[in-house]
C-alpha cells in the first residue's frame, strides 16, 4: 500500500480535531477533539519517520504522548473545576468575561 | 552499542537550577507548617531565581551549540532571553507574593461554605510559587531549543502551569475559572497545530533540528507543500503564545480574568519566551526560504498593530485595555521578525526588555487600585485618581507612554530601534504602517492620562491601597528601568548589540 495514505489519513483526522474543536460544545469534547489532533500529529510523525528512513519522528511520537497526558492531567482539573462550580461543562455558558 | 548522550551541565545550569527550586518548592507544600509556608515558599522561589541569574552572569560568554546533544543552544540571544526572563520572573515573584491575589483553596467551590472556612483558617494557595518556577523554567527552555520536539514540549512545560495559575484569583472566582478554561483550551488547540506544523516539517527535511531544516530548505530538498504547510501551521502555534492576530482572541479574556499578578508575569515572561522561539525558528532554520514566509508575517504584524490600537479604544476595562496594547506590541515584535538582521535581533531584544517592565508596572498599578470588593479594573472609576495619589496615577501614565512611545521613556527606543532595523532591511510598507499605529495608540494613550487627571473624580472613586514595600519596590524598579533606558539606552542597546547572535 502507498505510504503517503498514512498522510492522507493524518490530515483527514487532523481536520476533523480541529473542526469539532470549534463546533463542539461539551468542554471535555472539545478536549478530546484537541487530542484528536495530537494523534494525527503523531501518525504524520511516525509516517515520516518510515519515508525518511530515520528513527527521531518516531522518538518525538513518544514525547508527545507523554505531553498529551500531563495535558489530560491540567486540562481534567481545569475542566472539573468548572463542572463543579456551573454544574456544566458547556463551552458556551462559560462568557462572562465580555467587558 | 549505547552511548550515553554528553550534557553540559554547566551551561544547562540555569534551567536545572530552577527546576530543582520548584522541586523544593513542591516538598516545602508537603512538609512545612501552614503558617510559614508562604513565606518559605517565597524565599525558596526568591533565592532559586537569584542563584540562577547569578550563574548565568557568570556563564554568560560561554557559547556552544551542543549543550544537549544538539537540542538546546546556548549562544548570545539565549544568555539575553533567559536573563531578560529571569529578572522579570523575579519582580513578577513579588508581585505574586503579595496578599490575597490567589484563592484559599482553588478545589472549593466559589461561594460555598467551604469555601468560607478555607478562608475563615487564613489557608493559602501557596503552589502558585513552584508553579511559577516550573513556568520559568519551561521559557528559559524555549528561546534556547534548537529541535521541534525540545521546542514543543517546553512550550508545554510554560503553558501548563500558567492554565491552572490562570485560574487561582481570589475574587471574582467565576471569572477566573473561565479565563483558565479559555486559555487551556485555546492554548491546547494551537499547540496542537504547532505540533502538526513540526511533523510537516520533519516530513520536509527530515530531521527535527532546526540547523537540519535550514539545510533542507537551502538545498529545497523535498516536497514544497510540506514545508508550507509545515511553517504556516508552525506560525499559528507561535502567533498564538504571542497573541497576535486573528489568534489573540484569548488574551483579553485571560488577562482579565487571571489574578494582576499571574496576568503581569505571563504578560512579561511569555512574551520574552515565545518572541526568542519564533525569531530563532525563523532566523535559524527558515532564513532560507523567506519569500513564503515574510509576506504572511508583514501582513499579520501589520493586521494585530491596528488592531490592537483601534480595540484597546473601545474597552473601559483596564486589564482589558493593557491586553489590546499587549496585542498591539505583539505586532511591533513581528516587524524585528521581519527585519531579519542582526539589527532587528537586537531591537527585539531591546524591546522585549523595554516592555517587560513597563507591562509588569502597570499590573502592579492594577494590584493597587481597589474598593471594599478587591480590585477596581472598571475604567470609569478610574477617573481623577491622579489628584488623589499622584505618584501612583503618575508611574501608570509614565509605562502608559512608554507603550505609546514618547521619546525619554523606553518605548521610544525599543520603537525606533525596530523601525531602524526593518527599514534597514527594505521594509518600508510596514515601517510606514508601524508609525501610523503608533499614532493611533497614543491618541488612546493620551486619553487615559487626561481621565486620570485632568476629570473631576465621581463619587463611587475607588481609593489606592497603601502599596507594601514589595509592590512599591516593583513598581520603583519598573519605573526607573522604563525612564533609564529611555535617557541612556545605550547602556542596554550595546549590551543587546553584543548579545544579538544566534549560533547555527
Amino acid at each position: 500500500m502507498d505510504i503517503s495514505n498514512y498522510i492522507y489519513l493524518s490530515a483527514i483526522l487532523f481536520t476533523i480535531g480541529a473542526i469539532g474543536v470549534i463546533v463542539r460544545r461539551n468542554a471535555i469534547v472539545v478536549f478530546m477533539c484537541v487530542e484528536l489532533m495530537l494523534n494525527a500529529a503523531n501518525l504524520a510523525f511516525v509516517t515520516f519517520a518510515r519515508i525518511n528512513g530515520n528513527i527521531d519522528g518516531q522518538i518525538a511520537s513518544f514525547f508527545t504522548m507523554v505531553v498529551a497526558a500531563c495535558e489530560v492531567v491540567v486540562g481534567l482539573a481545569i475542566i472539573v473545576t468548572m463542572y463543579r462550580s456551573r454544574r456544566s461543562a458547556s463551552v458556551d455558558d462559560a462568557s462572562l468575561l465580555k467587558r | 552499542m549505547f552511548t550515553s548522550p554528553h550534557l553540559n551541565y554547566g551551561l544547562l545550569a540555569p534551567i536545572l537550577i530552577i527546576l530543582a527550586g520548584a522541586l523544593v518548592g513542591v516538598g516545602v507544600e508537603a512538609f512545612v507548617r501552614k503558617t510559614l509556608r508562604a513565606t518559605v515558599q517565597l524565599w525558596v522561589a526568591l533565592a532559586t531565581v537569584l542563584v540562577a541569574v547569578v550563574d548565568l552572569f557568570i556563564v554568560r560568554n560561554q557559547r556552544s551549540t551542543t549543550i544537549a546533544i544538539d537540542s538546546v543552544t546556548f549562544d548570545g540571544a539565549t544568555v539575553f532571553m533567559q536573563g531578560t526572563i529571569l529578572v522579570l520572573a523575579f519582580f513578577a515573584l513579588l508581585l505574586i507574593s503579595d496578599r490575597g491575589s490567589f484563592v484559599a483553596q482553588a478545589s472549593a467551590i466559589p461561594g460555598s461554605q467551604d469555601e468560607v472556612s478555607a478562608d475563615l483558617e487564613g489557608k493559602s494557595q501557596t503552589e502558585v510559587f513552584p508553579l511559577t518556577l516550573f513556568a520559568i523554567s519551561g521559557m528559559m527552555l524555549f528561546p534556547a531549543a534548537t529541535d521541534l520536539i525540545t521546542l514543543f514540549v517546553a512550550l508545554e512545560i510554560l503553558s501548563l502551569p500558567l492554565y491552572l495559575m490562570a485560574g487561582l484569583s481570589r475574587r471574582r472566582r467565576l471569572l477566573s475559572q473561565e479565563a483558565a478554561l479559555k486559555y487551556f483550551l485555546l492554548g491546547a488547540y494551537s499547540s496542537a497545530f504547532f505540533l502538526f506544523g513540526g511533523a510537516f516539517l520533519y516530513g520536509y527535511s527530515g530531521s527535527l533540528s532546526l540547523n537540519g531544516i535550514a539545510a533542507a530548505v537551502a538545498a529545497s530538498a523535498g516536497n514544497d507543500i510540506f514545508l508550507l504547510l509545515g511553517i504556516i501551521f508552525l506560525m499559528v502555534g507561535l502567533l498564538f503564545k504571542i497573541g497576535a492576530a486573528p489568534f489573540h482572541s484569548w488574551t483579553p479574556d485571560v488577562y482579565q480574568g487571571a489574578p494582576t499578578p499571574i496576568t503581569g508575569f505571563m504578560a512579561a515572561c511569555t512574551k520574552v519566551a515565545a518572541v526568542g522561539a519564533m525569531a530563532r525558528i525563523f532566523y535559524v532554520a527558515l532564513s532560507a526560504d523567506l519569500v513564503q514566509w515574510r509576506p504572511i508575517i508583514t501582513v499579520i504584524s501589520i493586521i494585530t498593530m491596528l488592531l490592537g490600537a483601534i480595540a484597546a479604544m473601545t474597552t473601559r476595562d483596564v486589564k482589558r485595555t493593557l491586553a489590546f496594547s499587549s496585542i498591539a506590541h505583539a505586532g511591533f515584535l513581528l516587524i524585528g521578525i521581519v527585519a531579519l538582521n542582526q539589527s532587528g535581533l537586537k531591537a527585539t531584544l531591546f524591546y522585549l526588555v523595554a516592555y517587560g517592565f513597563a507591562t509588569l508596572g502597570a499590573f502592579s498599578v492594577v494590584t493597587l487600585v481597589r474598593d471594599s470588593a478587591g480590585e477596581v479594573t472598571d475604567m470609569n472609576r478610574w477617573v481623577g485618581l491622579g489628584k488623589k495619589s499622584p505618584l501612583i496615577a503618575g508611574a501608570f501614565c509614565l509605562f502608559l507612554l512608554s507603550f505609546g512611545g514618547i521619546p525619554l521613556t523606553s518605548g521610544f527606543i525599543a520603537k525606533f530601534s525596530i523601525f531602524t532595523a526593518a527599514y534597514e532591511g527594505g521594509n518600508t510598507t510596514i515601517v510606514v504602517f508601524g508609525v501610523l499605529t503608533s499614532a493611533i495608540a497614543l491618541f488612546f494613550y493620551l486619553r487615559v492620562i487626561v481621565l486620570l487627571f485632568f476629570t473631576e473624580p465621581k463619587s463611587d472613586a475607588v481609593s489606592v491601597s497603601i502599596p507594601s514595600p514589595k509592590v512599591s519596590f516593583v513598581l520603583a524598579a519598573s519605573a526607573i528601568v522604563t525612564i533609564v533606558l529611555g535617557v541612556y539606552p545605550s547602556i542596554l542597546l550595546n549590551t543587546a548589540q553584543s548579545f544579538a547572535t544566534f549560533l547555527r
